[in-house]
């Protein structure tokens, strides 16, 4: 059995309590080239009240569609991000991942693939999924080399899709099959027998 | 060029038109019933659903049209007035100018006799020069070849490719992601009429 399925070399994937990612939340918020590389949405700014009870009111939930975890920082446990899955389709075994690491000091630093490493394994080996996707702007290109580092390739790209800042922008989609990830952790020794 | 008198929601063979609570539940609970609409249509498992969890369906729609991110429309013949289908426009995002089209011909027997084709272009129109979108999506089953046929003769093309993401039937499916930019739409407009 695998012992580490939540914890990797950088970090490890946790449950924080409301009023400590609340504060994160909000502080993160304010960097609007977090937001903008994080989703479609018009960038926004949320107090920590309002992201407390946006947490709260989703505790105790069981939402078969979804599973979000914090990241959280081995050497200093420091909540650093977040990651999750969702839009689950368990008749087909697919998912999609987001990702996002708010502190700007922690960006290249193979945080990010350390937890997407982990939660590939969340997704494969403890939900049995059988693939995932994901999609980032083309504004971002340093996403598309950290997640080919993690087995996802290319699967094509929706063309002009968004808009920012005065110009329109692809948002490029990705995809990692099980299989190809296992031939990847055997290849790596990484699988446990 | 469109002019302000010209008709929004009839075609020469179809009409859109609002839901009919009364009459309409009882022809699409018949669709539900066929294992090869649901299936063409939803990723989601096959299930028949009965004229009374379809008006609960057609209240939930309403109640989504508030939002102003759902558009749905009936389709109807205009000979006969009878119900053809639907076809909806569906996550529409104000701020980008995107949005999702679907759209269903209920009977097998109404199908490939250009309902769909005359539809769309409908739906296109109300898209692009009602609500100024700038671009839409499509997102069909690799085993959906006459809605990938549909879709792009109507000038559509294909954007994304996500591997293996349906499992039907004992064997996996690609799903195909189309797109359609505003003014593709305006230059193909002029070479199919």
């Amino acid at each position: 059995m695998i012992e580490s399925l939540l914890e990797g070399k950088l970090v490890r994937l946790v449950d924080e309590e409301p009023e400590v990612i609340s504060k994160e939340f909000s502080r993160w918020g304010r960097d609007s080239e977090y937001q903008r590389l994080l989703n479609f949405d018009p960038a926004f700014l949320w107090s920590e009240k309002k992201w407390k009870e946006a947490i709260e009111s989703e505790l105790g939930k069981d939402n078969p569609r979804e599973y979000f975890f914090n990241i959280q920082t081995l050497s200093e446990k420091r909540l650093i991000g977040f990651i999750g899955l969702m839009g689950i389709e368990w008749n087909h075994g697919n998912a999609w991942v987001a990702i996002g690491l708010g502190e700007r000091e922690d960006w290249g630093k193979g945080y990010g693939s350390d937890a997407m490493r982990l939660i590939l394994q969340y997704a494969f080996n403890e939900l049995n999924l059988y693939r995932l996707t994901l999609g980032f702007f083309e504004y971002n290109p340093r996403a598309q080399r950290s997640y080919e580092k993690v087995g996802f390739q290319l699967e094509g790209r929706q063309r002009q899709m968004v808009q920012r800042a005065g110009k329109r922008w692809d948002v490029l989609i990705m995809g990692i099959l099980q299989p190809d990830w296992q031939n990847t952790q055997l290849g790596a020794g990484l699988s446990n027998p | 060029m469109m002019e302000i008198k010209d008709q929004l929601f009839t075609g020469l063979h179809i009409y859109l038109a609002a839901i009919d609570h009364a009459k309409d539940p009882e022809i699409e609970t018949r669709w539900t019933h066929d294992p090869e609409y649901m299936r063409m249509l939803n990723p989601e498992p096959m299930r028949p659903l009965s004229p009374a969890q379809l008006k609960k369906k057609y209240e939930a729609i309403e109640k989504d049209e508030d939002r102003h991110d759902l558009f749905y429309f009936t389709i109807r013949n205009r000979q006969d007035e009878r119900l053809l289908g639907f076809i909806r426009l569906y996550w529409v995002d104000w701020t980008n100018g995107n949005g999702n089209v679907q759209l269903g011909i209920g009977d097998p027997g109404d199908r490939r006799r250009g309902y769909g084709r005359e539809t769309l272009q409908l739906l296109m129109q109300y898209a692009f020069s009602e609500l100024n979108l700038f671009r839409l999506s499509a997102i069909i089953a690799e085993y959906n070849q006459a809605g990938l046929n549909l879709f792009l003769k109507a000038g559509f093309s294909e954007e994304v490719r996500r591997r293996q993401a349906q499992n039907r039937d004992g064997r996996r499916w690609d799903v195909i992601h189309l797109g359609i930019l505003r003014d593709e739409w305006e230059s193909h407009q002029g070479s199919s009429a």
